[in-house]
């Protein structure tokens, strides 16, 4: 009895803790929103810097939205100590929907894609306005947002697309996995290397950026005869299988020249490697080293010249958002229902400080 | 069905031992432990091969048995010393488990069969009920039940009375001369002497897997069918009486340990007890009467709800084992598997626990040391195993016993609480407790000896303390000694004090 | 004659021998290795670049990266033993522990200049953050009796965040370059740091078994709870003190991992590891119901784990493949270690001997 009585409390507890995450609602004051960023069309891989995420930083004021009422929001995210990548997005997200921008948010966080429907379910019950969703799973949706649209709620995806009708969602902003990918197979190419000979660091497999950021890989390296994979392996975005798997390839002596992990803390990973065995990277270097996601230290070691090339993955779809809001709000419609965000690729030879302190997150 | 007849050479296991059993009689199956009476049963119920030898019933002529199964579909059906049944699930449900031919099942239907049965039998259960709410007693007459039901013609019980009281073994019994009228051949195995004499027709004696003999129950009187067992024509037990020189020291009536108003949360009233250098006293009582929990108490086994402990005439705290261990107390208890044994140990470490555990955590025994005590003990105990190194569990019942109390031994101890010594081993062994306690009681050491069987009580103990529902109901030594003066104290006679 | 059943005994004393198994499994992927590529066996001396001789080659990846896991086989034995379960937070605990380590030598900064406390005071919080961890996690099993899978799985759950926590979600990078020589080089010694650390590890272990009597009672409280604690032994404190040591397993295993790089990342840090060190202690031949071990079977199966995952890399296997070639491995390994087929085993050779014994 008194164990039964025990467990049901324990149970109780890690349920406590699981929601501890779903009730928080985004009351830091943080900086105010800017008008609405610019541009919104699918970006060429060259584009400018956009000055959205930038201008959430500009702090220009502006009156919460016109009717005086606040928007209420719900945002389903996924747990933001997944990676660097989803903390910064989820600090956008929650300097963005404050009462100062008009907004009323509420926040549920899973890794889960149950527990995730289950926190949609619960935001129709309360009746948000928006509900905003990256998704953990790619199925499953179709019902639950299907009770949203009969709520009369607009569903607004975020990050990740979901295999769902798109008459189920008003709009969906994300990343184009497949052109990061180019992006940076394409500035590989610029480098007008005899031979390329590249020890390719997979992430999870079956995940939306491993599959685009290998795609452009496995694309060139079939197109063209000088370029061959030494190694391709996933590390499962974990820096330290990232090591071992370089380690194995220097033990088993192949020749190598670049290094294409297709994240930054796996490129810091198979880094150490080299730098354990003795061999030079980066600008100058004898392997040249790319990551992606532009974490400010991923940055900095470009600006030391360590690494070479680092691809962006845009983590602030916030002011996307806000603008499809708004839109939405003033009777406006939708045109582009899929947005792609503006991407960039760094290269250590031309970047700066302060593209450090704008991209990195 | 009129004969089962098979026998097996080859293997030392069992050598052409040939077994008969009719319709309608109640056959013991004796032996020490290891002469081969479980084999013999494994065999005839399929749960081990035969090497060789045959196997016949009455209409079917020479039949094959591989697995518990065929066993089962040929009507020999098998009731264990542990129960075999799920305890959380009801009695229906157990009675019918694993039978069903198609996977529907009905469950209402069922409920009623079973409850049939249940009547039938005169068994105090109700189908719907769930197993573990009943006696151990009925779980075993549930188990019977089951067996009975799937038609059996020949009914093995292989210990069923160990864990049982008095009055739940003549239920027991009951059932059993029921299903013998009805043409039912039961095979028995049991230690009880008492036991056999009381319900079976004839006896079949094994002893070192082979076979002694097959008597009528009338033509073998007590005496001789335990020197059949034990393959000697001597008198051991009555030997032992002559031996008995009691401690003749100078502080031989100093109590060594007091007990006041003892009381632990195992449901015992409040207890007074006390324990005289080199005496052997005892508890006796039925089952359940509170025996066991009385000297648990006195060992911290059970937690201490009140009253105090004296060693020598001061008052010492004994809140745990390791309190009563550090006072020179040594607990053999009750169920040697599930609280003696460290199963898969070897004889060795469970010899030098108890001390390793006195001396302390951090001065374990060298290899040497240890093996030291080790071989000492099995020597000196005759303890029968391949090596020090072999897991005990791999050990016979008698021989498990024997490492346990060479355990308690080598601690050296001033009181020696022994608890059931003698219970599920064979009667060599319980001879050589037996002469042992009262070996150690001449040398000066205390000892408590509790068992069921009364004569060894009185074989060994000069002094008992009777118990009945959870509380001490008189105490008897000198001439009160007697088999009729304990039954009546038992009972409630006018012996109480 | 009298030699010859010695030697027969020797063999069967061999094969039955738990270290039997994984020794046969470490040999096997050795000359696996051997015939695909011999340079497997190189090691040789260079230099980093810092400029500091260092050794390298398989053998040494495998011994270097094998560490953490031999650490944790150590506690995960000791606790698999004594409770007759595993636990299974070892990975988030890691986390924790590792978290708690760069919040003090961070000082809560995410991009310090220099230490906010020496590296000793940092590792000191870590074993007491593993070994808080481990109590919590003992106390549930030893004196709430509850099943030490689902006890582990509160801090399993919870862990990372908790870790996430403790540094307020930034993912803080040591500036000191002497932390990162605990998970590569000491300038001047070309045998990774990590080695000496898992062989300390080891020394102490069997240390402790031999001058305490912590294998016995943890022995013989997995075998008989009930027994033991008649025989004078604490059985709810053995097992609560064997998670404290698994606590102190993990703390040692956060300082290497939090070392190779120098920083954290409370999501991947450690991910699975858990099930891998449950898996050394199974590869071992050591029961997952408690009672009997074998300590050095459990290292051994460490290293054997790493050997295997080295050896993939090597093979280059496609990734999609890597899981389940590994599944495939340790399923083989796992089931020839079991007692049932060890039985067949042995009563197969003994049939063999019967009849070689009665040709001859």
């Amino acid at each position: 009895m008194k164990k039964k009585l025990l467990s049901v409390l324990l149970t109780g507890v890690v349920a406590a803790g699981m929601l501890a995450g779903c009730g928080q609602t985004a009351a830091a004051p943080a900086a105010t929103e800017a008008a609405a960023p610019a541009a919104t069309e699918a970006a060429a891989p060259a584009a400018e810097p956009a000055a959205e995420p930038a201008a959430t930083e500009e702090a220009e004021a502006e009156a919460p939205a016109a009717s005086g009422e606040l928007i209420k929001v719900g945002i389903i995210n996924n747990d933001p100590n997944e990676s660097g990548y989803r903390t910064a997005n989820d600090a956008d997200l929650k300097a963005m929907f404050t009462e100062e921008n008009g907004y009323d948010a509420s926040f549920a966080y899973s890794l889960k894609n149950d527990e995730q429907i289950a926190a949609a379910q619960k935001f129709i019950q309360d009746e948000v306005d928006y509900l905003l969703l990256s998704a953990a799973d790619t199925a499953g949706w179709d019902s639950v947002l299907q009770d949203a649209n009969d709520a009369g709620i607009n569903v607004i995806l975020f990050d990740r697309t979901i295999d769902a009708d798109p008459s189920l969602y008003v709009a969906s902003i994300v990343s184009d996995m497949d052109k990061e990918g180019e992006n940076a197979v394409n500035w590989l190419a610029d480098q007008g290397l005899d031979e390329y000979d590249i020890i390719h660091i997979q992430g999870v497999m079956g995940s939306a950026a491993q599959q685009g950021r290998t795609k452009a890989v496995d694309d060139k390296c079939a197109a063209e005869d000088n370029w061959n994979l030494v190694e391709q392996q996933t590390a499962e975005w974990n820096a330290e299988k990232a090591q071992q798997i370089v380690q194995s390839v220097i033990d088993s002596g192949k020749k190598f020249n670049v290094i294409y992990a297709e994240n930054d803390d796996m490129a810091k990973g198979a880094v150490a490697a080299l730098d354990a065995a003795g061999i030079t990277h980066g600008v100058n270097g004898d392997v040249i080293v790319m990551g992606f996601d532009c974490n400010e230290w991923a940055l900095e070691e470009l600006l030391d010249g360590d690494w070479n090339f680092d691809q962006q993955c845009n983590p602030f779809q916030a002011s996307y958002i806000d603008e499809i809001i708004k839109k939405l709000q003033n009777g406006e419609t939708i045109s582009e229902k899929v947005i792609v965000m503006d991407e960039k690729g760094f290269d250590a030879s031309d970047i700066t400080q302060d593209d450090v302190d704008t991209y990195g997150i | 069905m009129r004969k089962i007849d098979k026998s097996f050479p080859g293997v030392r296991a069992l050598q052409g031992v040939d077994f008969t059993l009719c319709e309608g009689e109640i056959h013991a199956l004796m032996g020490e432990n290891g002469a081969g009476k479980s084999t013999l049963i494994k065999v005839l119920t399929g749960v081990y091969g035969k090497d060789g030898g045959t196997i016949s019933l009455k209409d079917q002529g020479e039949v094959t048995i591989h697995s518990p199964q065929d066993a089962q579909n040929l009507g020999i059906s098998t009731v264990y010393q542990e129960i075999t049944l799920c305890p959380n699930l009801t009695v229906a449900e157990n009675m019918y488990i694993g039978r069903t031919k198609g996977t529907i099942q009905h469950w209402k239907k069922m409920v009623q069969d079973a409850d049939k049965i249940l009547q039938n039998l005169d068994i105090p259960a109700k189908a719907s009920q769930q197993l573990a709410s009943c006696s151990i007693a009925v779980q075993q007459m549930v188990a019977i039940a089951r067996a009975v039901d799937m038609d059996c013609k020949v009914l093995i019980l292989d210990e069923p009375t160990s864990s049982l009281d008095e009055q739940e073994v003549e239920k027991l019994f009951g059932l059993m001369r029921d299903l013998k009228a009805r043409g039912v051949g039961i095979i028995f195995v049991t230690h009880f002497l008492d036991q056999v004499y009381e319900v079976c027709d004839k006896i079949t004696v094994l002893r070192d897997g082979t076979l002694v003999g097959e008597y009528e129950i009338k033509d073998l009187p007590r005496v001789q069918l335990v020197a059949k067992m034990l393959g000697k024509e001597m008198d051991d037990l009555s030997d032992i009486k002559s031996e008995q020189n009691t401690y003749q020291g100078d502080d031989a009536d100093t109590k060594v340990f007091e007990a006041e108003n003892l009381q632990s949360n195992a449901g015992i009233k409040p207890f007074d007890f006390y324990i005289k250098k080199g005496e052997v006293n005892g508890f006796t009582g039925l089952l359940g009467s509170g025996r066991s929990e009385s000297v648990r108490a006195i060992f911290g086994a059970d937690r201490v709800l009140q009253g105090t402990v004296k060693k020598n005439g001061k008052v010492v705290k004994i809140a745990k084992p390791l309190d009563a261990m550090k006072n020179g107390i040594a607990y053999l208890p009750e169920d040697r598997k599930v609280d003696g044994i460290i199963g898969d140990l070897s004889v060795r470490e469970n010899i030098i626990l108890a001390l390793q555990v006195l001396t302390g955590f951090f001065r374990p025994f060298s290899k040497s040391q240890a093996n030291k005590f080790a071989d000492e003990y099995i020597k000196k105990l005759s303890i029968k195993t391949a090596s020090a190194d072999t897991p005990i569990k791999s050990l016979s019942g008698g021989n498990q016993q024997k490492v346990i109390l060479a355990r308690w031994l080598l601690t050296h101890p001033e009181y020696l609480i022994l608890d059931e010594p003698t219970r599920g081993i064979d009667v060599g062994t319980k001879v050589d407790i037996q002469k042992l306690v009262l070996e150690l009681a001449s040398e000066g050491t205390s000892v408590t000896f509790i068992s069921s069987e009364t004569d060894e009580m009185l074989r060994t103990c000069s002094r008992l303390i009777v118990m009945r529902d959870r509380k001490m109901v008189g105490e008897l030594s000198g001439d009160d000694l007697t088999q009729s003066k304990i039954m009546s104290t038992i009972a409630g006679g006018e012996s109480e004090s | 004659m009298s030699k010859d059943s010695a030697k027969g005994g020797f063999w069967k004393r061999l094969v039955s021998h738990q270290m039997f198994i994984p020794l046969v499994a470490l040999i096997l992927l050795a000359v696996i290795n051997l015939v695909h590529d011999p340079s497997f066996f190189k090691i040789t001396l260079g230099t980093n670049n810092a400029g500091f001789p260092v050794l390298s080659g398989s053998l040494i990846t495998i011994l270097d990266y094998g560490s953490e896991l031999a650490i944790l086989a150590i506690g995960m034995t000791l606790v698999t033993a004594a409770s007759g379960g595993q636990d299974i937070s070892v990975g988030a605990t890691i986390a924790i522990a590792g978290s708690a380590m760069l919040r003090v030598l961070c000082g809560g900064d995410s991009r310090p200049d220099a230490l906010a406390a020496p590296i000793i005071v940092g590792f000191i919080v870590a074993c007491l953050a593993g070994m808080a961890c481990g109590a919590f996690n003992g106390m549930l099993v030893a004196y709430f009796k509850i099943q030490p899978m689902i006890a582990t799985l509160i801090l399993f759950t919870a862990g990372r965040s908790i870790a996430a926590w403790i540094n307020n979600n930034e993912l803080p990078i040591v500036p000191d370059p002497k932390f990162g020589y605990f998970g590569s080089f000491i300038p001047g010694i070309p045998i990774p740091t990590t080695v000496f650390i898992a062989a300390a590890c080891i020394i102490v272990i069997a240390l402790v078994l031999r001058f305490t009597n912590l294998g016995l009672y943890t022995q013989a409280v997995g075998i008989n709870e009930s027994s033991s604690r008649l025989n004078g032994i604490n059985p709810n404190f053995i097992k609560f003190i064997t998670f404290v040591i698994l606590g102190l397993c993990v703390a040692v295993a956060a300082l290497i991992k939090v070392s190779r790089l120098s920083t954290i990342n409370y999501s991947v840090i450690a991910k699975d590891i858990e099930m891998d060190a449950i898996l050394a202690v199974a590869l071992g031949g050591n029961s997952l119901a408690g009672g009997k071990f074998n300590m050095w079977a459990s290292i051994l199966g460490a290293y054997i784990i790493q050997f295997l995952t080295t050896t993939l890399y090597k093979f280059n296997v496609s990734s999609d493949a890597l899981a389940a070639y590994k599944a495939v491995v340790v399923i083989i390994l796992v089931v020839v270690s079991a007692p049932v087929f060890r039985d067949a085993i042995s009563k197969l050779t003994k049939r063999k001997a019967k009849t070689q014994k009665e040709v001859g």
